[in-house]
């Protein structure tokens, strides 16, 4: 029993961590229709960011601030000096040109920080495992991701229900001329959202990094399950990227903690093993698959129109 | 103008003409040059560039011509490259792979041109058993060996259980397979994960810590270890249950692991200390020429293998078509080994010691590795029987 409550627990992190990387996916590609295959490049960056400030501030809060910051920069100028001359072009030159900027940051971080990959240590005080419920202790580290990312999916919940920018983001999600057409700064918007989608994959980039290594590529992988998860959810929807996220993610672990005890009933121990990890690696994009059939627009498309 | 044109043109021409096959040594080292592994194909170019220094530039008399390709760690691109460099380069050896299953899909083009090739890394327990070759040889070793050395390690500590990760290719299942293979204790769990894609192992060390264990086995290279220990220790499983390891602590792994890698064992039949005085040369002269880095197995092993290489090309005095003199040769080891005491199996895989290996702060204040003991003395890899070399 305390077993699922922890794989549970596992997911629920994995998943809100996807959500962060997939909520800047699905605004961008849902308000601008304009496929960003970069966005992995920026998790990187945040990462990248986030081992250099941790470095140089000797302190773990504060270099995660600034590296948020700079991610969310970074994402500025990036949309002002490239990408904001690829929103009238169709989807295969965006996809070539972000591809092109995988490669430029790869490199650049080659350049700049070396092949090696770095490394992000934690303060003491998030090392430590943390009782929950008497008998189950988990990572104080994987439980702050799961504190932090709630509480930035809450504020962008409040951001884009509550207030004018994020009425404006709803409006462009649903019908992009129409609110050109009405006079709203359609550029700043775009620079704005683009801004903040870099952010938000930044901080799950940097929030990923004291449990990974900081590497180059690192967004790579990760960015297909962005990509998995924006198409369930449906397109431009925030809410949809969440319920989905939560899915992918739980869906994973489970499948991966389970299905090896599961298939064991049925085959012998060796097959077994070999099957169970390459089954559960499936079980996402069966999902997706059978969404795709069932419902094409995703599990919560953006209204439109 | 004109005259100048064509006379650049016909310089042009005279550089790019290939020296002929004749009167040089070519070597083709297939190892990873990109993406997060690439710091291990690095480490072994490294050291088969000083292995080359140390000869001089030349085996026997002759320059060394060496062609350097990516496999991508991926075995499609690795057996693409194979394929370049027996088919139009021509090359007289093939050198390095790290990844079993990049060696196993490269095996054939080499063996079927009868193209010398020498593991410097991978060791997939086919390549000792039924797929050995004439044409193949290892400068590294068998798969199961280096975790059934640790197996044997375990049973010295008394530990009675233990739970097995690895990733599930090829040399993942050999690793855990070689520690079953010696621990007398029982095998509580087993558990494959997606590689190299998968980096999160929490519901792996879930199972681990709710299974009762006495013991963890780990088998992850590269940056996947780094990973590995940074999630057991932030779960807090390492003030609970020991870890053993197999190619998962090295000096690549070490900076970016730092105190998380402290007491944790890990088995190795080559330690940056081991006390000849080829291996002392060796390690002096990579942290001379490659200032702030140190050198690793990955390194050590095709620091042999060009050794190897040289005593065949010498023993053959330079005629590379002598190809059965030249395996012959190859076969009695005849160089010194910078792990020492080196000798060949029927199946062209080394026979040699495994030594227990523990980190601890050197002279400099960094972390390093150490041997600790030896933990097997002339083992032999137990797949030989099953080669039809005999």
């Amino acid at each position: 029993m305390y077993l699922v409550v922890e794989q549970l627990l596992n997911g629920l992190q994995f998943g809100l961590l996807l959500f962060l990387l997939a909520a800047g996916l699905t605004l961008v590609f849902g308000i601008m229709d304009f496929v960003n295959l970069a966005h992995g490049s920026l998790y990187m960056m945040g990462a990248y960011f986030a081992a250099t400030f941790v470095a140089w501030t000797g302190s773990f809060v504060l270099g995660a601030l600034l590296a948020l910051g700079a991610t969310l920069l970074l994402g500025i100028v990036l949309e002002y000096v490239a990408l904001r001359h690829l929103y009238g072009r169709d989807h295969l030159d965006q996809v070539l040109a972000t591809f092109g900027l995988i490669l430029f940051f790869n490199d650049a971080v080659r350049l700049i920080w070396g092949p090696a990959g770095l490394a992000l240590p934690l303060p003491a005080w998030l090392t430590v495992p943390v009782q929950i419920i008497p008998g189950v202790y988990y990572p104080a580290y994987r439980l702050m991701i799961i504190v932090v990312a709630l509480a930035v999916a809450a504020m962008l919940y409040l951001v884009v229900m509550r207030t004018r920018v994020g009425m404006l983001i709803r409006a462009g999600a649903s019908n992009r001329e129409m609110i050109g057409a009405l006079g709203i700064n359609i550029k700043l918007l775009f620079t704005l959202v683009f801004g903040l989608g870099a952010a938000l994959a930044g901080l799950a980039g940097l929030m990923q990094a004291p449990i990974l290594t900081v590497q180059i590529g690192m967004g790579e992988n990760i960015l297909i399950l962005a990509f998995v998860i924006i198409v369930i959810g449906g397109i431009g929807s925030i809410r949809g990227a969440f319920m989905a996220a939560i899915f992918v993610g739980i869906i994973d672990t489970m499948g991966r903690a389970f299905l090896p005890d599961l298939l064991r009933k049925v085959l012998s121990g060796a097959a077994a093993s070999t099957a169970a990890p390459a089954l559960s690696s499936m079980l996402i994009y069966l999902l997706m698959a059978i969404i795709l059939v069932l419902r094409p627009e995703g599990l919560f498309p953006a209204a439109k129109r | 103008m004109k005259k100048a044109f064509w006379l650049a043109g016909a310089m042009a021409l005279a550089l790019a003409q290939p020296a002929t096959a004749a009167d040089s040594v070519k070597i083709g080292f297939v190892s990873t040059f990109s993406g997060p592994t690439a710091v291990i194909g690095n480490d072994m170019r490294n050291s088969f560039e000083l292995a080359l220094d140390h000869l001089g530039r030349k085996i026997d008399g002759k320059p060394v011509e060496v062609i350097y390709e990516d496999d991508q760690q991926k075995p499609d691109v690795g057996k693409q490259k194979t394929e370049k460099l027996v088919q139009s380069d021509k090359v007289d050896f093939i050198v390095g792979y790290i990844w079993s299953n990049v060696l196993l899909a490269s095996l054939k083009t080499a063996v079927d041109s009868k193209t010398f090739l020498i593991s410097a890394n991978a060791g997939p327990s086919q390549l000792a058993g039924e797929l050995c070759s004439p044409y193949v040889f290892s400068t590294s070793w068998q798969n199961d060996q280096t975790p059934a050395a640790m197996g044997l390690y375990m049973n010295q500590k008394g530990v009675k259980s233990v739970f097995l990760i690895g990733p599930n290719y090829a040399a993942g299942k050999d690793m855990l397979a070689g520690v079953k293979s010696t621990f007398k204790g029982e095998v509580v769990g087993e558990e494959y994960t997606v590689w190299p894609s998968q980096l999160d192992f929490s519901a792996e060390l879930t199972k681990a810590r709710n299974s009762k264990a006495e013991s963890i086995f780990v088998f992850y290279p590269g940056a996947a270890g780094v990973q590995f220990l940074n999630q057991y220790a932030q779960a807090g499983i390492k003030a609970q249950i020991p870890l053993y390891t197999a190619f998962t602590v090295d000096e690549l792994s070490l900076p970016l692991q730092k105190d998380n890698a402290i007491g944790i064992p890990g088995a190795q039949e080559w330690v940056n200390d081991l006390p000849n005085a080829e291996n002392k040369k060796f390690v002096e002269d990579y942290r001379k020429k490659f200032p702030g880095l140190r050198p690793t197995y990955y390194g050590a092993q095709a620091y042999d293998a060009a050794q190897l290489i040289n005593s065949a090309v010498v023993a053959v005095k330079g005629d590379l078509t002598k190809k059965d003199a030249m395996k012959a040769e190859m076969e009695k080891a005849n160089f010194k080994s910078l792990r020492g005491p080196f000798k060949y199996g029927n199946n062209h895989i080394p026979i040699q010691n495994f030594y227990l290996q523990d980190v601890v702060k050197d002279a400099d204040g960094q972390l390093s590795l150490k041997t600790v003991a030896t933990i097997v003395k002339d083992d032999q890899d137990k797949f030989h029987d099953k080669c039809s070399m005999k």
